[in-house]
């Protein structure tokens, strides 16, 4: 029997033999494939596994990690002021991310190239890998400011806070809102719908409208006409006269463009300021169609429209609309037709004012710091475009002042402080109340802050008499005062 | 005549320093495993840890003593290997239950150790010479028959756990009747073609290079055969039915030397689970998952899974072995090491697939050591069979290490998708009484006929003039 007995234990050998091929080929071959597996449920739990870096505005922390001691979900998001910063930070849910968690994500988790020196030190002294902390441009008083004002009004509305001469946002706000911290709990099922309710509200509260909606500028375009005004010929002046009738008849169109509820501007003829201040549609009509599409549209460029920008988060593309006929640069050049900006845009266009012409590159990351709070990185503020020269940056300001000293913007004043302005009131196509704009800079002498405010739907209650300026106006002045600590 | 030169023959040592030293290294490497789980789970070590170090210890010296004071030639790796895997499955449980997972129970292994080392004890106490089994062939046969047969009589609630009708269940208490069945069936199988095997051996016609085996011979496999697809049909127990019928038919080759009778059984094999598969629904969706378990379709949803137990309808067939899978992946080369994986994330990682449990938290290098202890026992088990002196000892002794090896490929080689996965406990590390009992007298068995296998034969005692002597 034994010639048999020893044939089975080559059968035998043969079985362990396969059995530890195989092994091999799980756990050597196939285990990175196995690993990433979308269906692996220890996929979600190492999202977790590690403390992500704290998401900081001005030395105030906003988003955080917290350590539970639980053994799948150890660190949980937490977003300490609820709904204040969620559209700056997002949320960090269970199979997605939004805003600052998600563009920042390899810095926050601790897989960024950049942490690999960090990593390695960590590796040696045992310490536990830790993300990186983000701190942002965001200052919390403005924000606290632009969300609470904007809240007062009841309505949707979204703004933005710049520094004009760094590009870095100071505050950013869009309303509705949502709270990150449900968005980032463990529980996929209570996320998940939750998610979906939210993404199914008629509001849309995840939407950042600062960032990710476009509206019809209305009269805040003006600045933006009245500056390639005053770039096509460097004698003009705000002091130049402008034909202003009551109605702009439009060519090849039986429909002429009025003023604000059909009103005169002036005599017929008035200074650029004048017409500014007043905000009449006619002059600024004439201006756009006298100057024409190109000139129009190249001056939107300057600007910093057509090129794709990131705040990190990818900004929504701005546009004077196509290139149609005079009527409709007539229209475009009044901020309306298919006229769409951004509130970012609008903020960009008062900063690069502020800034002598110049528009910085917009911007949310202020530092980057590894756990133990070495800096890897810092922000460098950039030049995007050069939106006027210094001279014509210099009238517009003057302009602005005027605006709010003597013009539509008078709720903007803030005692002590010279301040720049433009309202809008920018008519829907859908039959619905106007919106209400206001850009706006301060100080006038030496730019803090340029900011843009939109309140959807909200001249909606107020006289015929008043504009924009009377529900965004105010809005602005609480940021304005926020930052110049008045 | 010229002075006959008496070479000494070289005879097996006892070497039973080596066992102790043997058996104190598994005990440590249990003990550092154990504390290991602590340390990663609570960030300390466990409190019951001396107690639980002493006991173990303790129990596996009597052990020692049983075996050296009845068995003193016994292999000397047999008792350190089987405490050493089945001290490994006690921390893998420990670790699960540790994590909370539901089912999970240290207590009750420890426990049933225990008991298994009493049984292991008992039985090399009262089976002084294993040649009285040969006695009990049919008895055995009839045991066998009856264990086997009792949960398909008793009504499901008294015998059927998650689809597999396999239990006997009286009040809390349960026991696989199948685990000490397929102990009496082995030794039945042994005494059987013992008796039978030069008529089993003869030849009938030849068909290619291969002697038939006489139609009239066939009876016993057709037999075995049925038997096995009763199981199959009756307790939908897919494990016990192919480890039952390999092993039959390993026994058969080895008794018989006809490798006839090995292709019969292929073949037979092969009809038996096409049949199967074309039958039972469930033996057929076993097939499927098991070339393409990354399928959607054979994963199913899921949710359902995690919330309920696998057979659920919504819950894949796939399910199951591709959380195994995804444990094994998660282990890769080095293992996240002991306490720190997800292992309890797979259905039945403290029983079925504890193989895959130990593959997350041991990684590719822990299972290799872990089917290397496998491979020596089984290797350590054929030498007694080799070295045994008698044809029922080397055939039984054969069977038992067979079965034990047999078994390992079926779970190991399921749980890790080389063949379709059936359900059979790992032996020794799977979370089980009845197995754990069963397979503790297997090893006693084999340490007996080991024991036997080993002894210096009888001296003749040269002088002449004297009346020759047996010594035993």
């Amino acid at each position: 029997m034994n010639r048999t007995l020893k044939r089975a234990a080559v059968a035998c050998l043969a079985m362990f033999a396969l059995l530890m091929v195989n092994v091999n080929i799980i756990q050597a071959v196939r285990a990175e494939n196995l690993q990433s597996d979308s269906r692996n449920q220890r996929n979600f739990f190492e999202r977790y596994a590690i403390e992500r870096g704290r998401i900081t505005a001005g030395g105030k922390v906003i988003a955080q990690s917290v350590d539970t001691g639980n053994k799948e979900f150890r660190f949980i998001r937490k977003y300490p002021d609820a709904k204040l910063y969620a559209h700056v930070t997002g949320f960090f849910s269970p199979e997605s991310a939004d805003a600052i968690e998600a563009t920042e994500n390899k810095l926050l988790d601790g897989s960024s190239a950049d942490l690999l020196l960090r990593r390695s030190i960590d590796l040696f002294t045992g310490e536990p890998t830790r993300g990186a902390n983000v701190d942002l441009t965001i200052n919390p008083k403005a924000q606290k400011a632009a969300y609470d004002a904007l809240r007062q009004s009841g309505k949707r509305g979204a703004l933005v806070a710049l520094d004009p001469k760094t590009g870095g946002i100071l505050a950013m706000v869009s309303l509705p809102t949502y709270d990150p911290t449900e968005l980032s709990g463990t529980n996929k099922g209570k996320v998940f719908s939750r998610y979906d309710e939210l993404a199914k509200e008629k509001d849309q509260p995840l939407l950042n409208r600062a960032i990710g909606q476009t509206y019809a500028p209305g009269s805040t375009f003006k600045v933006v006409t009245a500056a390639a005004f005053l770039e096509d010929d460097s004698s003009r002046g705000p002091d130049t006269t402008v034909e202003a009738p009551q109605r702009l008849p439009l060519p090849n169109t039986n429909i002429s463009l009025p003023n604000y509820g059909g009103a005169a501007c002036g005599s017929g003829q008035v200074t650029l300021v004048y017409a500014l201040e007043k905000s009449c549609n006619t002059p600024f009509g004439s201006i756009g169609m006298e100057l024409g599409y190109d000139k129009m549209k190249e001056q939107t460029e300057k600007f910093g429209m057509g090129e794709p920008i990131a705040v990190p988060m990818p900004v929504a593309q701005s546009d004077f609309g196509k290139k149609e006929d005079q009527a409709a640069v007539a229209m475009a050049s009044i901020g309306q037709r298919s006229n769409r900006m951004t509130p970012l845009q609008m903020a960009m266009i008062a900063a690069g004012i502020a800034n002598d012409g110049t528009v910085m590159k917009p911007y949310l990351v202020n530092k980057i710091t590894d756990s133990k709070g070495d800096e890897l990185d810092a922000a460098d503020p950039q030049e995007l475009t050069t939106a006027v020269s210094s001279e014509t940056a210099g009238k517009l300001r003057d302009m602005m002042v005027s605006v709010v000293s003597n013009g539509t913007a008078n709720l903007a004043q803030v005692p002590g402080v010279q301040v720049a302005g433009k309202t809008g009131t920018a008519e829907t196509s859908d039959g619905k109340p106007p919106h209400a704009w206001f850009i706006s800079f301060a100080p006038a002498e030496d730019p803090k802050v340029a900011l843009a405010v939109i309140v959807e739907s909200g001249a909606a209650s107020v006289g015929a008499e008043a504009t924009g300026g009377h529900t965004a106006a105010p809005i602005a002045k609480a940021v304005l005062e926020a930052v110049l600590n008045k | 005549m010229s002075e006959v030169a008496v070479t000494p023959v070289a005879m097996p040592a006892k070497r039973r320093m080596a066992q102790l030293v043997m058996l104190a290294l598994a005990v440590v490497v249990i003990m550092g495993a154990y504390a290991n789980v602590g340390l990663a789970v609570d960030g300390q070590i466990p409190a019951g840890m001396l107690a639980y170090g002493l006991g173990l210890g303790g129990l596996m010296l009597a052990a020692y003593f049983v075996l050296a004071k009845f068995a003193p030639w016994a292999d000397p790796l047999i008792l350190p290997l089987v405490t050493l895997i089945n001290g490994l499955g006690l921390v893998v449980i420990y670790r699960l239950e540790a994590a909370g997972m539901r089912g999970a129970s240290t207590n009750s292994q420890i426990m049933w150790t225990a008991l298994g080392v009493v049984m292991f004890s008992i039985t090399l106490v009262v089976v002084r010479d294993h040649r009285m089994l040969q006695r009990l062939t049919y008895t055995a046969g009839a045991v066998g028959l009856v264990l086997l047969a009792i949960p398909a009589l008793l009504p499901g609630s008294l015998s059927e756990v998650q689809g597999a009708k396999i239990w006997i269940r009286i009040g809390g208490f349960s026991i696989q009747p199948g685990e000490f069945a397929k102990l009496a069936l082995v030794v039945f199988f042994a005494g059987y073609l013992v008796a039978k095997r030069d008529v089993l051996a003869l030849a009938g016609r030849r068909l290619l290079f291969i002697d038939l085996p006489r139609a009239r011979d066939l009876g016993p496999v057709l037999a075995t055969w049925v038997l096995s697809l009763l199981v199959l049909v009756f307790e939908k127990d897919l494990g016990t039915s192919l480890l039952l019928f390999g092993t039959f038919i390993a026994m058969l080759y080895i008794a018989t030397q006809r490798t006839s009778w090995v292709l019969i059984g292929i073949l037979l094999f092969v009809g038996g689970a096409f049949l199967a598969g074309q039958v039972f629904d469930h033996v057929g969706a076993r097939f499927d998952s098991w070339l393409d378990p990354a399928n959607p379709v054979y994963y199913g949803n899921a949710d359902i899974c995690q919330t309920s137990p696998p057979g659920d309808a919504m819950c894949g067939k796939s399910f199951q072995i591709m959380q195994g899978l995804y444990g094994f992946g998660a282990g890769g080369i080095l293992g996240t090491g002991l306490g720190q994986g997800h292992p309890y994330l797979i259905p039945l990682s403290f029983s079925d697939f504890i193989f895959a449990a130990t593959g997350e938290e041991l990684g590719l290098t822990g299972l290799m050591a872990l089917l290397m202890l496998y491979a020596l026992l089984v290797q350590r088990g054929l030498r007694t069979s080799l070295a045994a002196r008698d044809p029922f000892s080397k055939l039984l002794a054969g069977g038992l290490s067979f079965i034990l090896a047999w078994q390992v490929f079926i779970i190991v080689g399921g749980v890790t998708n080389l063949i379709p996965l059936t359900g059979l406990v790992t032996p020794f590390m799977s979370q089980g009484g009845s197995a754990l009992l069963a397979n503790w007298i297997l090893i006693a068995l084999l340490v007996r006929m080991s024991d036997a296998a080993r002894r210096p034969p009888p001296q003749a005692i040269q002088n002449e003039g004297l009346t020759q002597v047996f010594q035993r």
